[in-house]
């Protein structure tokens, strides 16, 4: 491994591209969707960071990318210092298990001819502990991690027997059971009950300090995120267009998208309930034909015409450790 | 596993089923009967036929059938000199021995044939033998006499000196009575008809021991075929073999296509495309001519033809079947999961993707079991059954060419048949009732 990161990062991206081939009549190459286009940042050991963004703007394929599911079209993903394109086999099957995964719906994130016990001893299978007790042992900690005790009534049931908050639970305990030094949540509780939204998300949030994890978790939901996150990074039609500490850019956000994302959040007084709709208005970019110059320009309230529809914006600092994409800094 | 437990629960609600599962506990049954009761080289000796049947009839049917009739159709009998009392006179370098083989004949049908099978003990000289057949009315009949050679087989219906003689073929000849109206309507003389055997030893030591049969016209539960065999071998020894080579069959390729099927919804790409089209080819390819050709150029073994119903029924339309169920599941987000915990690719297909589908496949496996059993049957009745083994199929094959329906022998085409049809019923039952247990969503259809 070459040590060409600081001891602090954990994960790094840099100029991180996954795009999806477009097929016509399944074999005439028509372009690329460009889920994630350019994407730069840096997690350090032990923080939980949020990415935010609107549905289709490329949030699971850069979790994706980053888990070694897709290959990145260009640009490395560096994980402790090493490159994840150079792993071979092993070299990946260990990163794999390195780092934990937890998907949006728990249900179909469960086989559900297996039950619990068999769900969280097959990553220690795989992973080649040999010993039942060993791995029984594991299995019992894993769930009383996520509060599902006593854990031997939960071993034998199966997926469809538990609630969605319970199946969400084995989902982060799967995560958990290879004791991982980062774990990547896809929208962890945007299929979950409101009511045990924020319990889930305490969970993850314990147990990533308690563990002193990297947390990376994807969300919509601008109203929680305060909360469990220590960094934001806002996502934009494939890139990242906005990053700050959690405070500093949620009180003073800084590009247009943000300021939008921002408004749009429900207000609790009903007469105001179908604001959120209006904000931001017009449709996310398409990804396989994006806008030139900055990608939110079509819908932006102070797009300047021959500056944002031509040339996209670099990341300027307006404020201290707050980076924004967009030329109204410049 | 407790799911399957749960889903044998269920069948019990299913009289279909449960009927279903006692043909095929009853078929299971009689194989293990017969493989514990008739070991396998004893059986391929048996049915290879010749001497282990000499005192068995030939087409006989089975006593039940005639029985149910109100028939008294005669049964085999065996009258052995070691059961009667011989005279013995004594003369200077020799004796002579009168042995009566007498039996007691009821029935009022004549018996199918008459042998004797001699065998002379501890002499070089062979003994002379006169034969004579004394009537319940007291008349006597010589038959005739000859020098007796060590083992010797005396076919008296076969005599056609003698049957010149009577006026009919000896078994009826000897038994029928004179009193009788119409000549050509002969009818048996019943009472006890003895034959006697008039031997002169030139010997002081040697001895004569004798059987006499009068063979019947119906045999045993399942009757007797052309070569006097009992079909009760075949019958049951057809039984073992036919689930064996259904349920092998069923399995190889019921398991190899769900398989291969994964494998192509996984891997995608070239991998696909040519499963795709060796299951297209494979599909307009016809079994059976290729089986005739393969049984006619190479070999009838059985397990050559249950090979190559494997091989063929690998790339068969069910890939497309299982494909089509499992490309959902293919993207399903547990698979992804699996994937990102570090589940290698034949992980993924045998542990994640093809337990989705077993359900669906249980029944589908249980009612192919009766196809490839009536395969192995149409097999041997197109004459290309396996060559050694006892089979239902090579019954029915030996019927056909014995034309048994042409000749009455029902018995031999219907006792096959009517396994088959067990084998095929119970297994259909029970599979359409797994059916609907294991794919609820039938039950409402
Ligand atoms: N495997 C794939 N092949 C082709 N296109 C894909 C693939 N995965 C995602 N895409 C496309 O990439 C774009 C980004 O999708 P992605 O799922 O990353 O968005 P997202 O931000 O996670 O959205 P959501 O909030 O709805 O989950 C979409 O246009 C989607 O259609
Ligand atoms: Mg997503």
């Amino acid at each position: 491994m070459n040590r060409d990161t600081t001891a602090e990062t954990l994960l790094e991206a840099r100029d991180l591209h996954t795009w999806f081939e477009l097929r016509q009549w399944g074999f005439l190459r028509a372009g690329h969707v460009r889920a994630v286009d350019g994407v730069n940042f840096a997690l350090r050991r032990g923080e939980a960071v949020a990415f935010v963004g609107e549905s289709g703007c490329g949030k699971s394929s850069l979790a994706r990318t980053l888990l070694g599911l897709h290959r990145p079209t260009r640009g490395e993903v560096v994980f402790e210092g090493g490159h994840l394109e150079a792993l071979d086999k092993r070299g990946l099957k260990t990163y794999r298990a390195r780092v934990g995964y937890v998907q949006q719906d728990p249900y179909g994130a469960l086989p559900p001819f297996m039950d619990v016990g068999r769900i969280l001893s097959e990553p220690l299978i795989i992973h080649g502990v040999r010993d039942r007790e060993t791995r029984q042992a594991r299995v019992r900690a894993a769930l009383e991690e996520v509060r599902l005790t006593p854990a031997e009534s939960y071993l034998s049931k199966f997926p469809h027997q538990l609630s969605g908050g319970q199946q969400q639970r084995v989902v982060i305990a799967r995560a958990l059971v290879l004791e991982p030094s980062m774990i990547i949540a896809d929208e962890p509780v945007s299929m979950l009950d409101a009511s045990v939204r924020v319990e889930i998300l305490r969970l993850l949030r314990n147990i990533q300090v308690e563990r002193g994890l990297t947390l990376a978790f994807i969300t919509h939901d601008l109203s929680t995120v305060r909360h469990f996150a220590e960094r934001i990074f806002v996502m934009y039609g494939g890139r990242i267009v906005e990053q700050a500490e959690v405070n500093e850019l949620l009180d003073h956000p800084q590009h247009p998208y943000t300021q939008a994302l921002l408004a749009a959040i429900p207000d609790p007084d009903p007469d105001n309930a179908d604001r959120e709709h209006a904000v931001p208005g017009g449709e996310p970019p398409s990804l396989a034909n994006p806008p030139p110059g900055c990608r939110f320009h079509p819908r932006c309230p102070e797009a300047m015409a021959g500056l944002c529809d031509r040339d996209e914006p670099p990341d300027f600092e307006p404020r201290p450790v707050h980076l924004s994409a967009c030329w109204l800094h410049r | 596993m407790r799911r399957w437990l749960e889903g044998l629960k269920q069948l019990r609600r299913y009289p279909s089923a449960v009927l279903g599962m006692l043909l095929i506990l009853f078929l299971v049954g009689l194989s293990v009967y017969t493989v514990v009761a008739i070991p396998y080289s004893q059986a391929l000796d048996l049915w290879r036929g010749g001497d282990h049947w000499r005192m068995h009839p030939v087409n006989a049917s089975p006593v039940w059938a005639d029985r149910l009739r109100g028939g008294d159709l005669p049964e085999t009998q065996i009258i052995s000199s070691d059961e009667v009392t011989a005279r013995v006179q004594e003369f200077p370098g020799g004796r002579r021995l009168q042995i009566p083989l007498g039996f007691d004949y009821q029935s009022s049908a004549f018996p199918s044939e008459l042998n004797l099978f001699l065998r002379v003990h501890d002499t070089e000289r062979p003994p002379f033998v006169r034969f004579i057949w004394q009537a319940p009315d007291g008349s006597e009949q010589v038959i005739g006499g000859r020098r007796v050679a060590r083992d010797e087989r005396v076919s008296i219906s076969q005599d056609w000196g003698l049957e010149r003689r009577l006026g009919h073929v000896p078994h009826v000849g000897l038994m029928m009575d004179p009193g009788s109206g119409n000549p050509s309507q002969p009818e048996v003389l019943t009472g006890i008809h003895t034959m006697l055997l008039d031997v002169v030893m030139f010997d002081e030591a040697g001895s004569v021991s004798a059987d006499l049969v009068v063979y019947g016209r119906v045999h045993g539960i399942a009757g007797t075929d052309h070569q006097r065999r009992d079909l009760m071998v075949a019958l049951m020894w057809g039984t073992p073999v036919a689930l064996a080579f259904g349920l092998i069959a069923a399995v190889g390729t019921t398991v190899t296509t769900l398989v291969i099927a994964a494998m192509g919804v996984w891997f995608r790409g070239w991998v696909d495309a040519t499963i795709q089209r060796l299951t297209e080819v494979n599909m307009i390819l016809p079994m059976l001519p290729i089986l005739v050709m393969v049984g006619t150029l190479y070999s009838t073994s059985i397990w050559l033809m249950l090979g190559v119903v494997v091989a063929l029924g690998i790339f068969s339309a069910g890939i497309k079947m299982y494909r089509a169920m499992l490309l959902p599941i293919r993207e399903a987000p547990y698979i992804e999961a699996a994937k990102a915990y570090g589940a290698g690719d034949a992980r993924i297909i045998l542990r994640y993707m093809v337990p989705r589908v077993l359900p669906v496949l249980i029944p589908t496996f249980v009612t192919l079991i009766p196809t490839f059993v009536f395969l192995e049957a149409s097999l041997a009745v197109l004459g290309l059954g396996d060559p050694v083994l006892p089979t239902w199929g090579k019954v029915l094959n030996d019927a056909q060419e014995q034309s048994a329906l042409y000749n009455g022998f029902y018995y031999w085409v219907v006792s096959p048949a009517a396994l088959l049809m067990l084998t095929g019923l119970g297994f259909a039952m029970l599979g359409f009732a797994l059916d609907r247990v294991f794919n609820p969503r039938l039950r409402s259809l």
